[in-house]
């Protein structure tokens, strides 16, 4: 009996932060498929207006540009980011010298550089090379950062060095180890480096905001802060917005969490 | 055949160090150049004297308020935060506790949701009008402002933070954990130490690494803040909870842009973040001793 009720505070405590975190998107996923003075009444129930929601909205917005505009960029981003970033880690780890080592260091010192930083000169120059209001623009900064490269290194420790020498004797070729042999072989990290840098992609808001100045231009994330700086808010079609401009990394997250979860921490083991 | 073979792996490195030195460490020194220029728009001028928007800095009320805000949500969120995910972790990590892929579901769920769509939700749920003042009125509440009032504009602001990151930084101490002996602390338990002991004592010093990542990455986090300022509060009332990055944004990009004062305030971010992540790594280090 005592043994029982000393869980209890643990199950109390789960449970309300559980509430917490659930509770915005409830209420975000609701509110869809309401009225805005439903929503401001605090209405809790679904609702009958989400075709109606959904006619504003396209009335009032391009979603399926900016639809397209994400998904291009997250998309782009992923593959680029994959590809350079795993050759990269790959070679720090499978050639592995001092000198490597040294430039590894430096390159983890950007991660420390604010974005904030480096934003206002790197719109000069997209701007010099007119490259504002391009998609390139939004995917360029970030195709290589220090924490997939660095993910990517710790992971090749696992990649059997028996099988590189084995490769050699066969006769193939540096580049062809890595796209034959490695690629397949650590399928577990690409998943991962995919998921956090399709996410990561996805959610940008910031330097979006600052290269893409032209209004039929814009990402999801954009899309939604228009709307809302209207005079009047429709808060149910707000909401609508909102959950559209969600929908693609919840359903990744609720499918790949356990990938998401080791891209996140797997650079630091 | 092994010099060669160290040219193949200098090769691969090349393209993604060419674009960290192109993306960040060029762009970085140019803002530093910036930051020592006057002018509006593209005609830049070297300033009288050199530091003149630094100078200028020291005196404008507005970025003081933003540095005020931005290290008020430093230094309540982020310990706040840190230590409920310590204590959701430790829940979680137990092996007898049920249902846990739900809850860690649950509570990691909100990293999936970007930053300007969470400020969102918040922002309808904590208008005048909206569910929050409803939900206290049950209880005999008068509404409050919410977003209208600086204190509690900032309140709002961190709520959503803890909202947002705090699972993110839960699964960092449960991977964590996974690392730390579960013998230690059975034999903690064996010798009559409870719970919190156990949790005070065994655990958190195992887990100091991970605290002190998290602390550095939470901190370089909240000084970089820009989203929720943005479109939760707006930065208001006035500039009462607005973030640094915020104002940076606003003088260099809205209204007269002035890229030179701008990437002087963008300095003063890099070495905050560079300075407080010096301090945390000594304090982090000296409790090794």
């Amino acid at each position: 009996m005592i043994n029982k009720l000393r869980g209890v505070p643990a199950y109390l405590f789960l449970g309300i932060w559980t509430l917490f975190s659930l509770f915005p998107l409830y209420f975000m996923a609701v509110s869809a498929t309401n009225t805005s003075q439903d929503v401001l009444a605090s209405r809790l129930l679904p609702g009958g207006e989400l075709f109606a929601n959904i006619a504003k909205l396209l009335d009032a917005q391009n979603v399926g540009a900016a639809m397209t505009s994400s998904f291009l960029i997250a998309a782009g981003t992923t593959v680029l980011a994959l590809i350079i970033c795993s050759i990269a880690g790959y070679g720090f780890e499978v050639y592995h010298s001092k000198g490597k080592d040294v430039l590894m260091g430096v390159l983890l010192l950007a991660m420390m550089i604010p974005f904030a930083a480096t934003m206002i000169p790197l719109f000069q120059v997209f701007a010099k090379l007119g490259l504002v209001n391009s998609l390139f623009a939004v995917i360029v900064p970030a195709i290589s950062t220090p924490l997939l490269i660095l993910l990517f290194r710790q992971s090749s420790r696992a990649f059997p060095t028996e099988i590189l020498e084995a490769a050699r004797v066969d006769g193939l070729s540096e580049f062809s180890i890595y796209a034959r042999i490695y690629v397949p072989t650590m399928r577990a990290t690409f998943a991962a480096a995919g998921v956090i840098t399709f996410m990561t992609a996805w959610n940008n808001y910031l330097w979006p905001r600052v290269i893409l100045i032209k209004n039929e231009v814009q990402t999801m994330p954009m899309l939604i802060v228009n709307l809302s700086a209207g005079y009047v808010t429709d808060y149910g079609v707000l909401m609508l917005a909102v959950l559209l401009a969600s929908l693609p990394t919840v359903v990744v997250f609720l499918l790949l969490q356990r990938q998401f979860a080791e891209g996140i921490t797997g650079a630091i083991k | 055949m092994d010099r060669r073979r160290n040219l193949t792996g200098w090769a691969f490195l090349l393209p993604a160090s060419l674009l960290i030195v192109l993306i960040s460490f060029v762009p970085m020194i140019q803002a530093l150049l910036l930051s020592l220029q006057t002018g509006r728009g593209t005609r830049l001028n070297w300033a009288d004297p050199l530091w003149y928007n630094y100078t200028r800095l020291l005196g404008d009320e507005i970025f003081k308020q933003t540095l005020f805000n931005t290290f008020v949500y430093l230094i309540i969120q982020v310990p706040i935060m840190l230590t409920l995910a310590l204590i959701l972790a430790n829940l979680l990590n137990n092996p007898r506790l049920r249902w846990r892929a739900f809850w860690r579901t649950a509570i990691f769920l909100p990293c999936a949701v970007s930053l300007v769509a969470y400020s969102l939700v918040f922002r309808t749920m904590f208008a005048t009008d909206g569910f929050v003042n409803d939900f206290l009125g049950m209880f005999g509440v008068a509404p409050v402002n919410w977003l209208g009032e600086p204190d509690t504009a900032r309140a709002v602001l961190i709520i959503g933070l803890l909202w947002r990151w705090t699972g993110f930084n839960m699964i960092f101490f449960l991977a964590g954990l996974q690392n730390i002996d579960r013998s230690t602390i059975e034999a903690a338990r064996m010798d009559g130490a409870n719970a919190f002991q156990v949790f005070w004592r065994v655990t958190v010093p195992q887990l100091r690494p991970i605290i002190l990542l998290t602390a550095i990455m939470s901190t370089n986090g909240t000084l970089q803040l820009f989203d929720e300022s943005w479109a939760l509060t707006r930065g208001g009332p006035a500039y009462a909870s607005m973030s640094m990055s915020h104002y940076l944004y606003e003088v260099s990009f809205q209204r007269n842009p002035n890229f030179g004062y701008g990437a002087a305030l963008s300095y003063v971010i890099l070495i905050l973040v560079a300075v407080l992540a010096f301090i945390q790594l000594r304090i982090g280090d000296k409790r090794d001793q």
